[in-house]
């Protein structure tokens, strides 16, 4: 994003949405205040470690904890032969839906079964988090090791076609039109099988649960992106009223998706903290991270299109092939946004699982979109070239007018203009005329389309708004901040709809005795948080005002409230806005210490708006790379995304969530994967020094446009979303731009310089 | 991690004598590797001897015209100091691609030659591993070995040696002085870092206590046009998967001084000396560099997941002395 005037932190009352004001939480995130969820230490806290199977299949033997037992600091030992049995399993269903949400269907440490490495076999609590882990490496465990297979070339012999994937949300098959007709009418064919490492999402904050029993209601401090999921979860797995639960999730350090649903950890450090007695912290490993809470499956993609000469596409076929675990048919939902881009009649979409020795799959920063997009756009970059189309105009020549999938029309789109201003600003033109040199370096373009489903809400979303009598005003709602920026945006929602200065209003969230919202993922956070917001506010408001022509001692006594208005921080008649009164005067007035609104937006609030429409966010990628001739070095020089996400709340959050998206499409396309080791079951490079993302020398310049683009359908503020719509695409981008500078169509990502020497 | 004791050392013979005393005993310097490690429950030490307070950092010019680098000079202030920038610009860049600026500024040249390899057998504590555990095989050869050695390997280890300092040294033939219980004594480099053999566990030379006291690198004219070119996936923070030291003197278009060694691609820096007598005395054009890159490459032993290194590795070598051929300051 272009460099602009440092931004006005105090912009005038009912200004402050989409202004770039700097993070409420930044200071104390910057100087090492900010409390994370390991930071909190109840009275008598110990510590609780985790040892993990380091087989992939078999059974427990033997096991014995007697040198774990006798080591210094340690109170307990627990394995499947002590550790008290979970009441229930919920099943698996994504956070986003707002109920139980367990990342697994299946539970450690209740029968001696190995089901995939990393699977915890023990657990010890001591009086030092060092003491524990010591302690776990004195436990011996006899193990019966089974065979196992943990990647595709060992199990696609036993591929299957599920009903369902995606925690029985999505179908395994989607079909439109007539695919063979389309195929056989085609004049123009491309068909392109991509190949995909596993990825591990990484957050800079490991999985830190701290749990502690008063009276019997239990207390967390959990990192999740959805605090309601941990109660939720915990609430079935343990046999607890959910009012007897509280979970806390203040501040979260990063999550990327392996936060969004609840894992095995903070039941575990429950189970642990009731039979000891004492509050206990358990914090995963670095290492624990590639083993306890999912990752992104290693899958193939196979993209068949066929087109008329002219570039129009007459049928598109995409099939994924991906191993999941031995509980649960879970594919990331690759195949959706993909199925939708383009206006083609005649579809057929495939999942295909086969089972592994390895835990369930889960959510990673642009789920199922980020691979899904790889294949297409890189298979429709393939086909511009064999019609000899310019990759943008092919894409022009393929734009959806309506939904193909529903018939319907968009609730809002812009990608022409997204196209427009990408091709404007990378320099587009420069691709007509040949790659160019310089040096030992081949310099290629390439761009791609972007796209990333909206989801609308299963259930009420809820939040609270008070004004105090001093002026201020609180809000809040259960959501967590794991550094969207979601506690300075929604403190900027809430004052423009109470019509008070923004430094006035302070959000809180982070906690299930808040009112209630979803996990924020799948970049609807802003969205449904914000909504929430805006409804209370506005209640409040409303409240207020009522209050205010009701009162025969108020200057607006005997208004129509259609005339009344905020304007300067104060309730005035619209027409003379001499005339009015501040929220604090009339509270003052009447010896009220507070005023109080609640507000929701649901599934209700859709019916009318949402259903009629087909929602997406869109964007377009722009890519430039140099790739050195002889040693096959991939380096960026510039990304370009331009995206409609609907309403900005806060343009530096904007523009930090779609860069950092890009960046991480960048990491995917060249970095990141996660080698597992056939033989041995393992994930193998579990650190952050040799599981690679991007550093600051791999980042490019990187510009972010925001095309603006008008949406009544999808909530209140029209806000469709920033997370991930950022990531989507990018990594075909430079696919693209890697085969325009070297002729060679890389199909397996990550690209490494293997693949051009 | 496990229970450890931790002393200070105020004078090196008192840190040899501690170390030396206990079997579980080790020095820690910089701990930009061994802390890890510890953590890990891979190192297994219980007793932590810090010599951060030995009065063993600083360079200085040698009589006959070399350097002398204190083993506790932190990485950050050797690639620093003017009189490395100058003579041995391969030694500035090499430190400078190596880690980030971050561990640089802790970690030492001393602990930067004994730093373990990055192979996650070894470091993940539970695999077979003949380094960590003797005997119990080698995970790496039909595993993830994308990284691995492809010269040097022995079937008992595959491991990469991962310093790029110890590349840059190993072309200019340093020395590595050490003090222990019975007297100082030295080592060419190439004695000092020690192939696996079917002995992988034992890295180097040093007996228990020894301690790295200086880095000598003899004076080396041809050094003043010297490259180090690191290849890598990441941009920066990442381990060599080639790397090529290099400096070349060149007198009428002909070879008269070359050092060549190689990094990220064997199990100790790897002195290409085969490549080093064909290209001395010949023109210096690029079929020569690449007959002498083939011919150093030639006994490679490759896996599928690694063997693009060797074609990688050749096409380093030729880059590098394409490029210093091209440099004016490498003509006499």
């Amino acid at each position: 994003m272009t460099a602009t005037a440092p931004p006005a932190q105090s912009p005038p009352a009912g200004e402050a949405l989409g202004r770039p004001l700097r993070r409420a939480d930044g200071r104390e995130k910057t100087t090492g205040t900010a409390r994370y969820s390991g930071d909190h230490a109840p009275a008598g806290l110990t510590h609780a470690a985790l040892l993990g199977a380091h087989i992939a299949a078999g059974r427990i033997r033997a096991l014995d904890t007697t040198g774990a037992l006798a080591a210094e600091g340690v109170r307990a030992v627990f394995t499947h032969e002590n550790l008290p049995r979970i009441a229930a399993q919920p099943p698996l269903l994504p956070s986003l839906a707002g109920g139980p949400a367990p990342g697994q269907t299946f539970f450690p440490l209740q029968d001696p079964e190995i089901h995939y490495a990393g699977q915890p076999v023990a657990m010890v609590v001591a009086d030092t988090w060092e003491r524990a882990l010591h302690a776990t490496r004195l436990i011996r465990v006899d193990y019966e090791e089974a065979p196992s297979a943990t990647v595709l070339d060992q199990i696609r012999h036993t591929a299957f076609e599920p009903e369902k994937i995606f925690g029985g949300l999505l179908p395994g098959r989607a079909t439109r039109g007539d695919l063979a007709a389309g195929l056989e009418r085609a004049e123009v064919t491309v068909d392109l099988t991509f190949t995909y490492a596993a990825n591990h999402q990484n957050p800079l904050e490991t999985c830190t649960t701290t749990a502690s029993w008063e009276g019997g209601r239990l207390f967390l401090y959990d990192s999740a992106q959805g605090p309601a999921a941990t109660q939720h979860t915990l609430a079935v797995l343990l046999g607890l009223p959910h009012a007897d639960i509280r979970v806390d999730s203040h501040l979260v350090g990063g999550s990327f998706g392996c936060k969004a649903m609840t894992w095995a950890h903070p039941a575990l450090a429950a189970l642990a903290a009731r039979e000891t007695g004492s509050p206990v912290r358990l914090a995963l490993t670095r290492e624990q991270m590639f083993t306890s809470c999912g990752h992104r499956e290693e899958q193939e993609q196979r993209v068949t299109l066929g087109a008329l000469r002219d570039g129009r596409l007459v049928a598109l076929r995409h099939h994924k092939l991906s191993p999941t675990s031995h509980f649960d048919d879970w594919a990331e939902p690759s195949l959706e946004a993909a199925s939708q881009l383009y206006a083609c009649e005649n579809y057929e979409g495939r999942y295909l699982l086969a089972r592994a020795h390895t835990m369930t799959p889960t959510f990673m920063r642009c789920p199922g979109e980020a691979t899904g997009l790889f294949a297409l756009e890189s298979a429709m970059d393939e086909l511009a070239q064999r019609t000899g189309l310019d990759p943008l105009e092919l894409r022009r020549r393929n734009h959806a007018e309506r939904d193909p999938v529903t018939g319907k029309p968009w609730s809002s789109k812009g990608l022409q203009e997204c196209y427009a201003r990408g091709a404007a600003l990378i320099g587009w033109e420069r691709r007509a005329a040949p790659p160019a040199r310089e040096g030992d370096w081949l310099i290629g373009l390439g761009m791609a389309t972007a796209a990333y489903p909206i989801v609308p809400p299963v259930n009420p979303q809820r939040a609270k708004a008070r004004v105090f009598a001093d002026g201020s005003a609180l809000v809040q709602a259960g959501v967590a901040e794991f550094g969207t920026g979601a506690t300075t945006a929604m403190a900027q929602v809430a004052a423009d709809a109470l019509g008070l200065p923004v430094d006035a209003c302070r959000f809180e969230g982070g906690s299930t005795d808040l009112p209630n919202v979803s996990a924020a993922v799948g970049s609807m956070g802003a969205s449904y948080t914000g909504a929430a917001v805006h409804a209370a506010a506005t209640a409040l408001r409303a409240q207020l005002i009522a209050q205010a022509i009701a009162d025969p001692e108020s200057p607006l006594h005997g208004a129509r409230a259609a005339d009344v208005t905020l304007a300067g921080g104060r309730m005035v008649l619209r027409d003379r806005p001499e005339t009015g009164e501040s929220y604090a005067q009339l509270l003052r007035r009447h010896m009220q210490p507070d005023a109080e609104a609640t507000g929701s937006w649901g599934p209700a609030d859709l019916t009318a708006s949402g259903s009629s429409h087909a929602m997406l966010t869109f964007g377009a990628q722009f890519a430039e790379v140099a790739v050195d001739a002889d040693l096959g070095v991939i380096r960026v020089r510039r990304l370009v995304g331009a995206f409609a996400p609907g309403r900005v709340l806060n343009a530096r959050m904007a523009a930090n969530q779609l860069m950092g998206g890009m960046l991480w499409g960048l990491g995917q396309a060249l970095l990141e994967r996660t080698f597992m080791d056939p033989a041995l079951g393992r994930w193998n490079n579990t650190s952050l020094g040799d599981y690679l993302v991007p550093v600051n020398a791999d980042v490019p310049e990187v510009t972010v446009e925001l095309v603006e683009v008008h949406d009544e359908a999808v909530n209140p503020l029209g806000v469709k979303g920033v997370g991930e719509i950022g990531q989507a695409g990018t990594a075909a981008a430079l696919a693209n731009a890697v085969h325009h500078a070297t002729g060679r169509r890389l199909t397996r990502l990550p690209m490494s310089l293997e693949d051009l020497l | 991690m496990r229970p450890v004791s931790y002393a200070r050392a105020t004078a090196p013979a008192e840190a040899v004598a501690a170390v030396a005393a206990d079997p579980g005993g080790a020095y820690l310097a910089g701990g930009t590797t061994a802390v890890d490690l510890l953590r890990q429950n891979v190192l297994r030490h219980d007793r932590l001897v810090d010599i951060g307070d030995l009065p063993l950092a600083g360079i200085e010019e040698t009589p006959a015209g070399g350097l002398r680098i204190g083993a506790l000079t932190r990485m950050s202030d050797a690639a620093a100091h003017p009189l490395v920038r100058e003579r041995f610009p391969l030694i500035a860049e090499a430190l400078e691609l190596g880690a980030s600026p971050q561990l640089r500024a802790m970690a030492t040249m001393g602990g930067n030659l004994l730093q373990r390899v990055r192979c996650a057998y070894y470091r993940d504590a539970v695999s077979p591993c003949n380094k960590r555990e003797p005997g119990t095989g080698c995970s790496a050869l039909g595993g993830i070995n994308r990284g691995h050695a492809i010269l040097g390997t022995s079937e008992h280890c595959i491991a990469t040696h991962p310093s790029d300092l110890a590349v840059a040294l190993t072309a200019l033939d340093a020395r590595v002085h050490t003090l222990r219980g019975a007297g100082e004594r030295s080592f060419h480099i190439d004695d000092f870092l020690l192939p696996p053999g079917d002995t992988p566990h034992i890295e180097n030379p040093l007996e228990h206590g020894e301690l790295i006291t200086a880095i000598e690198v003899p004076d080396t004219p041809t050094a003043r046009t010297s490259r180090y070119l690191k290849i890598r996936d990441r941009a920066s923070y990442e381990f060599a998967l080639t790397a090529v030291a290099a400096t070349l003197r060149l007198e009428n278009g002909r070879i008269s001084g070359v050092r060549l060694a190689l990094g990220g691609v064997a199990t100790t820096p790897w002195r290409a000396r085969h490549a080093e007598r064909l290209l001395l005395g010949a023109a210096a054009e690029p079929g020569v560099f690449d007959e002498a890159a083939r011919a150093e490459l030639a006994e490679a032993r490759t896996t599928p997941m690694n063997a693009f290194k060797a074609e990688l590795a050749r096409r380093a070598v030729v880059r590098v002395l394409r490029t210093l051929a091209a440099t004016p300051e490498g003509q006499a």
